[in-house]
């Protein structure tokens, strides 16, 4: 039984520069501050950021596995606030948490909670699933 | 800088898109999905970015897309979409405004199936100072 303020479990992806060059073939987004490490520098990134959309979607599938499936899913909102940092060679963390915030009318909401490295990368992160 | 006079203005999609089985399920695979029947809840910003990209960066509407950064991004979903469904999509500049010398634009795309509302996505984007 879900109960509201109730936690759910936490989940970790692992983000590589591999995954970024996945995604941007996946969504389109070929933005080189996600893929080229000599051009994100230039723009005044500190590195290669992760797409704010691959973030997203990560979260998604974790709103989705909690659901039941991506059909469940009837909102879903977050503000970008902190770019995910994806140095070569290395795999980072997306932490994941939820907790519930209301139960009414057949639809659970969800208030989400994304980390990367420690530090939070979605503000206001919210969504909406069927029951 | 956008075109002030562009605010409120609905742009609608040319041609109506058919979402693919090959892309649900490279989306579906960079993210862990294994449910490839239905596209998961934030594919649709791949039609979507490509339709208002081409619109905002027109020389009449005159956004600085090399700038660009994204700030928010919201999904309401009437209806899944799925491989096979064929879709239309509006664009439409909502709000606009500068901030610090940040401009800030929020675009409401809506995606149809025959007519029928099944997919409504904010997108805040930002162009830095």
């Amino acid at each position: 039984m879900i109960e509201v303020g109730a936690d759910l479990p936490e989940k970790i992806f692992y983000l590589d520069r591999e995954l970024l060059k996945r995604y941007a073939d996946a969504s389109g987004d070929q933005n080189p501050i996600h893929q080229n490490e000599e051009f994100a520098v230039s723009v005044g990134l500190p590195n290669v950021i992760a797409h704010g959309m691959l973030t997203m979607a990560l979260v998604g599938k974790y709103v989705s596995d909690f659901a039941g499936g991506s059909a469940k899913v009837v909102e879903f909102g977050a503000r970008f606030t902190k770019p995910v940092i994806v140095p070569a060679g290395q795999k980072v963390d997306l932490t994941v948490t939820a907790t519930v915030a209301e139960i009414s009318e057949g639809k659970i909401s969800l208030t989400l909670s994304a980390t990367s490295a420690g530090v939070k990368v979605l503000g206001m992160a919210k969504a909406v699933v069927l029951q | 800088m956008l075109n002030p006079d562009s605010v409120g203005s609905t742009f609608a999609g040319t041609d109506s898109i058919t979402v693919s089985q090959s892309e649900v399920d490279a989306f579906c695979a960079v993210i862990g999905e294994s449910d490839t029947t239905i596209a998961p809840p934030t594919f649709t910003i791949r039609i979507t970015l490509t339709q208002f990209e081409e619109i905002l960066t027109r020389p009449e509407i005159g956004l600085d897309w090399s700038r660009l950064v994204h700030g928010d991004q919201k999904f309401e979903i009437f209806s899944p979409v799925k491989p096979g469904d064929e879709l239309t999509c509006n664009a439409t500049i909502e709000s606009y405004r500068v901030a610090a010398g940040n401009e800030i634009v929020t675009v409401r795309s809506d995606l149809y199936r025959e007519k029928k509302l099944v997919v409504s996505a904010w997108s805040t984007l930002v162009v830095r100072a």
